[in-house]
């Protein structure tokens, strides 16, 4: 945790966020949250809860949103359990965010198999960019957080950033990909060469003639 | 009833209980710590792992493993003795070795259990993880470095104390246990965290470093902050009554105590009485016992009949308000009286004035209706009682003004006339308890009205009290008809007080002489003519009754301080003094003439009674309810010269921070 960001002030934050309801479009998202658990287990409903009110705190500030305390608040509110319930929840889940980020929310992957693959670059480039693990840019624009495996392994190395993965990096692609995001040029989602998703690079590798049409295998047995 | 082999020794276990159960039940001892038997199961520390067949091949946790029937259990093969050393080492890792630093030293369940189930040695070359210092509020102290996360305080704090204010946050390597936005845990039972706790992460804060525990004597008490009658063990170190720990009695406290039983004890020692005093030109100077004796006996002289009076307080014990009663017979008075709260209720049977469902049967309750009482604050385990009753689907209805009572509860009004509109759900429910506090007794026919609707509704009744003394008192007949507005009335000149501080008795008798017996230079010293210094509930043998009317009986912890003397010899030795000398010499002799006079002290436990006669009538009564206690921390004057209950009222009622800033 010591690269952890660090939490705001309380009294700031419950000047700033005291106030917080659900805007009108999510009052009614909420209700078809709560809609889906019987009624008694409206606990359910914490993580999407917590999720939609980190986006509103997004939407709010212009960034990717975060949960200060009085909102975590308002959401046990909202489902009747304590406070420390949903506490516990926001405080275990690393895409809850405890402390303000940025507009765009970079999280690179630096378990085993994309540090094999590269991650060391990819982080290189964030660096090199002025990123710095754990903080925000002066400009707002981007935090960077190290996490742990986001399950795309076969796309390493990868970087999350908001809600989108762009995998296959290598320094100039993360170089380039930041530079698009911060003039706010259109980016290309999921992989960063020629790749169809997790396919092989390059096409196919096997059952190659079933690229253009169907074929039958079975004499081949 | 599933029957299953522990070792080769066959048991047959209850359905529904767990293989730990099953293998206590045939004399094995499984090492723990998460598992509690009073808290739900977590399975999270692995310590009680067991080899289980059928099953598969690996270790199971026994403590969340239903015992089934033919299972085959094995606590002592190659195994689980290597499962065993296996889990020690891990909860290790991340265990400081600070145990010579560590208040936990001597009775730490970690300690113990690495010594029996342990290797003696760790493969972990690396840094342990450590943790900062998480304020828990001015009872429990935190060195989380050494929690093991076994969550024991977490599942208390939502399950028996009823506050959900502890949890675990983070996760994986970085899960740390901490109170909400560490705030000071509004529970008064916090205390008890503190004993469930398996090591050293949640310690005592008042005891810090106080002592070891193999320096203690360890005396059985019982605790008079309340009328539970909590069973305690009293650690003392020398003169000086460290610390009071429950002991497990499941009829009264089960094994709780709240934090006023656990941590009043450091009021024991100051702002003491040490000396007798007599009120010389209007100042109280430190006197001898004889002269103590002499000016008493020149205030008596020609009194006879009602001039003379006897109060008791919340604090006295069953032998000291019968030597009271009988120095006052040999004077011929009646008047005496224990109710000094002015609460007026039925004294004609004890059933009358008893908690008559008992505390352990509050739990079979399936409707509870509460007048006039704030049992968080008067009755902290009757609380607990209450929330386990709620467990089982009771419903909880109250009369009076509205405070978190930390279950869901349907107040019916502030205003005691509520009595009058039940609701239906209340009117058809089967199994009702009537719970009346003094807050309804203080009202007049408030008693009348609660009895009355107890009998309409078929119900259980019981008066909670809120003092030690009260109903031994009331089982010796220490009343007078009329209660203590008779006693005012009758004007009486020479005023015997056992301990009489929540009454300001100067206001009531003003031209009295009157004789302060008692421990602590509270307000019924302040008022007094002479001051005959007693003991203290640690000081000496006593009886107490506690509200079920249960007979409990303590031993010394230590002796009074300075010249200090149980209460009974003062009496005893005034009598003499007086010329009209009690018929005991002993402690022996005194419980003997009690036992005479009162077959229902006689024995420890409960004794029966006959069952409660017709609902006194009473016509329509109104009033707003008035809870007694506002301050559960300062109800007595031992609470009120603690230091810790100080710090207690002034954070969690008052709410002044004593935060600690970050370092």
């Amino acid at each position: 945790m010591a690269d952890a960001a660090h939490i705001p002030d309380e009294a700031e934050t419950r000047a700033r966020w005291g106030g917080f309801a659900w805007n009108a479009e999510n009052a009614e998202k909420a209700q078809q949250i709560l809609a889906r658990y019987p009624k008694g287990r409206e606990q359910s409903a914490s993580i999407p809860f917590l999720d939609l009110a980190q986006r509103q705190v997004g939407a709010e500030t212009n960034t990717q949103g975060w949960l200060p305390v009085p909102v975590i608040e308002f959401v046990a509110k909202q489902i009747g359990v304590s406070y420390m319930r949903v506490y516990e929840v926001a405080t275990f889940y690393t895409m809850f965010n405890l402390a303000p980020v940025g507009r765009f929310h970079v999280q690179v992957c630096g378990t085993t198999p994309c540090m094999l693959r590269g991650s060391d670059d990819v982080l290189a480039a964030c660096k090199n960019k002025g990123l710095v693990k754990g903080k925000t840019t002066p400009d707002g624009l981007f935090t960077l957080t190290e996490v742990e495996c986001l399950g795309a392994c076969s796309n390493a190395p990868m970087v999350q950033i908001n809600d989108d993965n762009f995998e296959d990096l290598t320094y100039d692609s993360t170089i380039a990909l930041l530079e698009a995001l911060a003039e706010g040029k259109p980016v290309k989602i999921g992989p960063q060469i020629d790749r169809q998703v997790s396919a092989p690079e390059g096409g196919p590798t096997t059952l190659v003639e079933m690229v253009t049409e169907n074929h039958d295998y079975r004499g081949r047995w | 009833m599933p029957k299953l082999t522990v070792d080769g020794i066959e048991v047959e276990v209850p359905a529904g209980a767990t293989v730990l159960q099953a293998a206590e039940a045939a004399g094995k001892e499984i090492p723990r710590f998460c598992y509690h038997e009073r808290l739900s199961i977590a399975g999270n520390c692995r310590m009680c792992l067991v080899e289980v067949k059928p099953g598969p091949p690996k270790p199971q946790a026994s403590c969340a493993l239903p015992a089934a029937d033919g299972q085959e259990i094995r606590t002592d093969s190659a195994m689980v003795k290597k499962a065993r050393e296996g889990v020690m080492e891990f909860l290790l890792i991340n265990h400081p070795l600070d145990c010579p630093i560590c208040d936990q030293g001597g009775e730490c369940d970690l300690q113990d259990q690495s010594i029996a189930y342990g290797k003696g040695h760790s493969r972990f070359d690396e840094n342990k993880r450590a943790v900062t210092e998480k304020y828990m509020g001015p009872i429990v102290k935190t060195v989380m470095t050494r929690c093991i996360q076994c969550t024991r305080c977490v599942r208390f704090a939502e399950e028996v104390a009823g506050v959900e204010e502890i949890g675990a946050i983070y996760r994986g390597e970085n899960m740390q246990i901490t109170s909400y936005l560490e705030r000071a845990v509004t529970s008064e039972l916090s205390g008890n965290v503190v004993d469930l706790c398996p090591v050293g992460a949640l310690t005592s804060k008042a005891y810090a470093f106080e002592a070891r525990p193999w320096e203690l004597k360890k005396t059985p008490g019982i605790d008079v902050m309340d009328a539970i009658g909590t069973n305690v063990r009293l650690d003392a170190r020398g003169r000086q009554v460290l610390r009071s720990l429950p002991r497990i009695n499941e009829d009264v406290n089960e094994e709780w105590a709240s934090d006023k039983t656990r941590h009043a004890v450091d009021g024991l020692v100051r702002n003491r009485l040490d000396k007798p005093y007599v009120r010389v030109d209007g100042k109280l100077k430190a006197a001898s016992w004889e002269e103590a004796f002499a000016a008493i006996a020149k205030a008596m002289q020609g009194v006879s009949g009602n001039q003379v009076a006897g109060l008791a307080g919340d604090l006295a014990e069953v032998e000291s308000v019968y030597a009271l009663k009988a120095l006052l017979k040999a004077y011929g008075s009646s008047l005496h009286e224990a109710r000094v709260d002015g609460a007026l209720y039925d004294v004609a049977s004890p059933a009358s004035y008893r908690f008559n469902p008992t505390i352990a049967g509050v739990e079979d309750a399936k409707a509870i209706l509460l007048v006039g009482t704030n049992p968080r604050w008067e009755a902290p385990l009757v609380n607990t009682r209450i929330r386990k009753a709620i467990k089982k689907g009771a419903k909880v209805y109250a009369v009076g003004p509205e405070v978190d009572l930390t279950y869901p509860v349907q107040w019916l009004g502030a205003d005691i006339s509520a009595l009058n509109e039940l609701p239906e759900a209340l009117t058809k429910a089967e199994d009702v308890i009537v719970i009346a506090g003094m807050g309804a007794c203080l009202i007049e026919g408030g008693y009348a009205a609660a009895r009355q609707v107890a009998s309409a509704l078929n119900a259980g009744f019981g008066l909670l009290h809120t003092a030690a003394g009260r109903v031994g008192a009331l089982d010796v007949g220490f009343t007078t008809e009329g209660g203590f507005g008779a006693v005012v009335e009758a004007a009486p000149k020479v005023i015997f007080s056992l301990g009489v501080d929540e009454a300001e008795l100067a206001g009531f008798f003003g031209g009295a002489f009157k004789v302060y017996i008692g421990t602590h230079g509270d307000r019924g010293a302040h008022s007094a003519d002479v001051i005959l210094p007693g003991a203290t509930y640690v000081e000496k043998p006593g009886t107490w009754v506690n509200m079920e009317g249960r007979v409990q009986r303590t031993e010394r912890a230590v002796f009074p301080v300075g010249d200090a003397r149980e209460d009974w010899t003062i009496l005893r030795a005034l009598s003499a003094v007086l010329g009209k000398t009690l018929p005991f010499d002993s402690l022996a002799q005194l419980r003997s003439k009690i036992a005479a006079d009162h077959p229902t002290l006689a024995e420890e436990g409960l004794a029966p009674v006959a069952a409660l006669d017709a609902a006194p009538k009473g016509g329509d009564v109104s009033g707003t309810i008035v809870y007694p206690i506002a301050d559960f921390y300062l109800t007595n004057p031992i609470a009120r010269s603690s230091p810790t209950m100080q710090r207690c009222s002034a954070e969690l009622i008052h709410g002044e921070s004593f935060a600690e800033a970050a370092e």
